[in-house]
């Protein structure tokens, strides 16, 4: 489905990608963590082709960001938060002061909601949750797949503004998944508008929105603006 | 009160009946799950094995049971005359509830989460144990209870192969035509029956708190 993509997300960086549903953006960043294996080409991750490397021991070097966080449903907020840490078999104190560090960042205090389930979260909690899961091994790259698509306004916005609160910290290269140009622009350093597995066009919001390579990046970008 | 002076006036009897009737039960039923969960397990990883086992273990099960204690009795090994023979056939027909639940168990869990867990780096194995089974719990919990429910009512039939039980007392009240018997050995069965079936309720209704977020 992926057709002539070749895009570079340096350290530090965030990389939008965005199109219509059916685009290829989901695609490409599951070929990242190798949830997909492409027919040909190459995805180098810190100068390393992940089609050579063990793909679970790859994922566990990338942070993994989903929709409505994927947590798991019968394990408590510290033991979402502590999975990697477990699969790479850090010892238990490690563990626990890593997932207190990480809860505390995305304002989910450990002892206030390190026992709950996600069940008794709010949609905007449990996206915070799936962050600090995705960051609790400290990965260099983060892959976030509509990570705020499913929660009301209000929520998204609060979680958008913090988003950008961690990026100036955490100097990770981000690959960010949406449909949503508005929060393409705001949280993105460039964005790479996909329709029918090609790139249209990849650029800051100013190559985007001064100069657009087609109607369709022109439409695009029109309804955010 | 005349019943319940039948039934004290042979306690030791019927007791004595119950519990070859329990063992009967609890060794098919636990040798049903020992084979039928791993075995559902394998299915939702074959896929393509699971319309023709399941359709095999669904046409079994329609063997008359009457019949199936019959056709196991001159078998080496497994057949004659005793509990053994019934240890089987209960086992024949505890098995499809146990593999069916199981697969569907499996296959019921929400397929995102299961995509997380990969994309977070669980190997299969880790999946299995920390994600799926856990969540399919209260589904395969479910296929036992069944299972035992039914092998409660079965195994009475397991008397007339010699394999006692329960079934003692009735197949002798219909011999001698004494109701009081066939009694003796019915409300004991179904007393077991809704026993197990609370009990194991209990059991699965534990595992499923968490399954509705």
């Amino acid at each position: 489905m992926l057709d002539g993509l070749t895009l570079t997300v340096e350290a530090g960086e965030t990389v939008a990608l965005i199109g219509p549903s059916g685009c290829g953006k989901t695609t490409a960043l599951k070929l990242v963590n190798r949830l997909l294996d492409a027919d040909g080409g190459r995805v180098l991750v810190m100068g390393h082709d992940v089609g050579r490397e063990d793909a679970i021991a790859l994922r566990r070097k990338l942070g993994y960001v989903i929709q409505e966080g994927g947590l798991l449903p019968h394990w408590d907020v510290r033991a979402n938060v502590e999975t990697v840490p477990r699969l790479l078999g850090w010892d238990e104190e490690r563990r626990r002061q890593r997932s207190s560090e990480v809860l505390g960042m995305v304002n989910l205090p450990a002892g206030e909601f390190g026992a709950r389930r996600p069940r008794q979260l709010s949609g905007g909690q449990r996206q915070r949750v799936g962050v600090a899961r995705a960051l609790a091994a400290d990965p260099p790259v983060l892959l976030m797949d509509e990570p705020f698509g499913a929660l009301d306004p209000l929520a998204r916005r609060a979680l958008q503004r913090e988003f950008l609160d961690w990026k100036k910290r955490l100097k990770k290269a981000v690959v960010l998944v949406t449909h949503d140009m508005r929060e393409a622009f705001l949280l993105a350093d460039r964005i790479a508008i996909l329709d029918r597995g090609r790139i249209r066009q990849a650029g800051t919001k100013a190559d985007l929105v001064e100069r657009p390579a087609d109607d369709f990046v022109r439409e695009f970008v029109s309804e955010a603006t | 009160m005349n019943l319940a002076r039948y039934f004290w006036e042979r306690r030791e009897e019927i007791l004595a009946l119950t519990g070859q009737h329990v063992v009967l039960v609890a060794v098919s039923t636990l040798l049903a799950s020992a084979i039928g969960i791993p075995l559902g397990i394998l299915l939702t990883r074959r896929r393509r094995l699971a319309r023709p086992i399941l359709g095999i273990a669904g046409v079994v099960q329609t063997i008359p049971s009457l019949a199936l204690f019959g056709f196991l009795l001159p078998l080496p090994l497994i057949g004659g005359i005793g509990a053994r023979t019934a240890i089987v056939a209960l086992l024949v027909y505890a098995m499809l509830p146990v593999l069916r639940n199981t697969y569907a168990g499996i296959l019921s869990v929400d397929p995102a989460i299961v995509e997380a867990a990969t994309g977070l780096g669980m190997t299969a194995r880790q999946r299995l144990w920390w994600v799926e089974l856990p969540l399919a719990l209260p589904v395969v919990l479910a296929g036992v209870r069944i299972a035992t429910v039914v092998s409660i009512g079965l195994a009475t039939i397991a008397a007339a192969i010699g394999a006692g039980g329960l079934g003692v007392l009735i197949y002798r009240g219909i011999a001698i035509v004494d109701n009081r018997q066939i009694l003796a050995g019915a409300v004991p069965a179904a007393l077991l029956a809704l026993a197990a079936d609370g009990l194991l309720g209990i059991l699965e209704r534990r595992q499923s708190k968490w399954r509705d977020s």
